[in-house]
């Protein structure tokens, strides 16, 4: 499955400055990790020990919180888009 | 600007340069502004603070921006009432309300976004942007106008109408959503990574805004006299003005201003249809599950906190509490509130009062506290949650005859309180 990586730009020094990444995966976990093995740099920032989504990063799937979905596990299809944000905004 | 050091990661104590920068770009924790708090004791006085101007203005020494002419309606130095009235309903003794309603756009955002817009300009943006449940809307349109900077709003659609009018009249360009608030959030922070020459004040230059909420703290404690109470209650939305209100009391006391470090217990105050962490609290939880919120105090509408977590800290480690409270006690916190003092407060001002009520009821705001309660909004601007609640005793004709037969009789205005 190839969907698209939308990067805040926080992280654009790991792409080469670029906004959008395309990867394979078959669950938002799978494109992360995948996300990682081109780009080293990616897990440490988004994962935590435990391999969790750390408290400051929110993930979402064709714009929907991948919390209210299945978190990492949640199955993603051909072309949707995943994005990473930075929590820590709005109020 | 010698009082400010740069900025600093919460999370991991990275140093960042004193730029637009609201994350650590290691591990997204917010970013927080490093001060020089031993040059600010040997500098500040209440002397000092006692003639600067009657605005958050006077506290500028805790503030990050230093400008002599920043851009300034005037927010803060709202009054502090003592509310003996509402007291005796609620069984306390000392309670005051911060009236945060009589800022020049109704609500606290406009101390917040004055600091924010300050900096901003100071940066060199042109552009001033933000997400907003409405009172942050309203208050970036007008100081934006005010500043001469052009500025962009986005709200969800279903916002009540005097906020979004409130938020148009100013001349800037205004995008209604359709989605939530958090949806609004999200699609903001996106944006702020594909316009980085606008200053998104809850985004790139929110380490900054946040600061403007300590102002309340610090005129509180002036208000009264250089004294600290000993509990606030405080509504949580993002969760931002509570961390930055217990943040600014103990700012006071490293500073020299309040004798000791103060003691003041935070209580929050949410909405039963969103609560997050109203409900962490409760169930004695780290973790902030996310809400879809469903609730009339719609200024308070955020399911997913971006400083929940760090609110929930604050609460616990001051000793405070934090209860939720349904639609129709917003609506009674609000008569209430307008009945004992005649202050008249939008729904997130109905969830304080509302929430303080129970908080004293269950015995965790207790009659022998001096107790501060932030009304933070206006209620002009959510009439609607009223429409049906309240409205005329009686619709009649213009005569004598019609007055008496309406109301002569039963007419009871009750003995003067």
């Amino acid at each position: 499955m190839s969907v698209a990586v939308r990067i805040p730009t926080q992280l654009r020094t790991l792409t080469g400055g670029s906004g959008q990444v395309a990867v394979e995966g078959g669950t938002v976990g799978e494109v992360l990790h995948a996300l990682d093995a081109g780009h080293p740099g990616f897990a440490e920032r988004l994962f935590d020990e435990g391999g969790q989504l750390r408290r400051f990063v929110n993930v979402f799937l064709a714009d929907e919180d991948v919390r209210f979905l299945q978190g990492l596990e949640t199955p993603v299809g051909e072309g949707q888009v995943v994005s990473i944000v930075p929590a820590v905004a709005g109020g | 600007m010698k009082h400010v050091v740069g900025l600093r990661c919460r999370e991991c104590g990275r140093p960042f340069p004193l730029e637009a920068l609201h994350v650590c770009d290691f591990c997204f924790g917010p970013l927080e502004v490093d001060y020089d708090y031993e040059r600010i004791a040997a500098s500040i006085t209440r002397e000092k603070i006692a003639a600067g101007p009657r605005s958050i203005w006077r506290y500028r020494e805790l503030l990050p921006v230093d400008d002599e002419a920043p851009v300034d309606l005037g927010a803060g130095f709202t009054p502090l009432v003592r509310a003996d009235r509402l007291a005796a309903e609620l069984g306390l003794g000392e309670l005051w309300i911060k009236d945060d309603t009589a800022n020049p756009t109704g609500s606290f955002k406009d101390r917040v976004v004055s600091v924010a817009l300050t900096k901003a300009r100071q940066l060199g943006f042109k552009v001033a942007a933000c997400a907003s449940t409405g009172n942050l809307a309203n208050s970036v349109a007008a100081h934006a106008a005010r500043a001469g900077m052009a500025s962009v709003v986005l709200i969800p659609k279903d916002l009540e109408d005097a906020k979004v009018i409130m938020t148009a009249v100013y001349g800037g360009t205004v995008v209604a959503v359709d989605g939530s608030y958090d949806e609004v959030n999200r699609l903001c922070a996106e944006l702020a990574s594909e316009h980085p020459s606008w200053a998104f004040v809850n985004v790139n230059v929110r380490t900054y805004y946040a600061e403007g909420s300590k102002t309340l703290a610090f005129e509180v404690a002036e208000q009264l006299g250089w004294r600290a109470p000993d509990h606030v209650v405080v509504p949580i939305a993002s969760g931002s003005q509570l961390v930055k209100v217990a943040k600014g009391f103990a700012e006071l006391g490293k500073v020299g201003l309040l004798g000791e470090a103060p003691a003041v217990r935070v209580s929050g105050a949410q909405a039963a249809g969103c609560s997050p962490v109203a409900t962490a609290f409760a169930e004695g939880s780290d973790a902030i599950r996310p809400v879809k919120p469903k609730t009339i105090a719609k200024s308070l509408s955020i399911g997913n906190p971006a400083d929940g977590w760090y609110a929930l800290q604050a609460i616990r480690q001051s000793g405070g509490s934090c209860a939720a409270v349904t639609d129709d006690e917003v609506i009674e916190g609000i008569r209430l509130l307008a009945r004992t003092e005649g202050i008249f407060a939008e729904t997130a001002g109905g969830v304080t009062i509302a929430t303080l009520a129970k908080l004293a009821a269950a015995g965790i705001v207790r009659s022998d506290e001096r107790v501060v309660a932030l009304v933070t909004g206006h209620g002009l601007k959510t009439v609607e949650a009223l429409r049906g609640s309240v409205g005329p005793t009686a619709v009649i004709a213009p005569t004598l005859d019609a007055f008496d037969r309406a109301l002569g009789a039963d007419l009871d205005l009750g003995e003067p309180r």
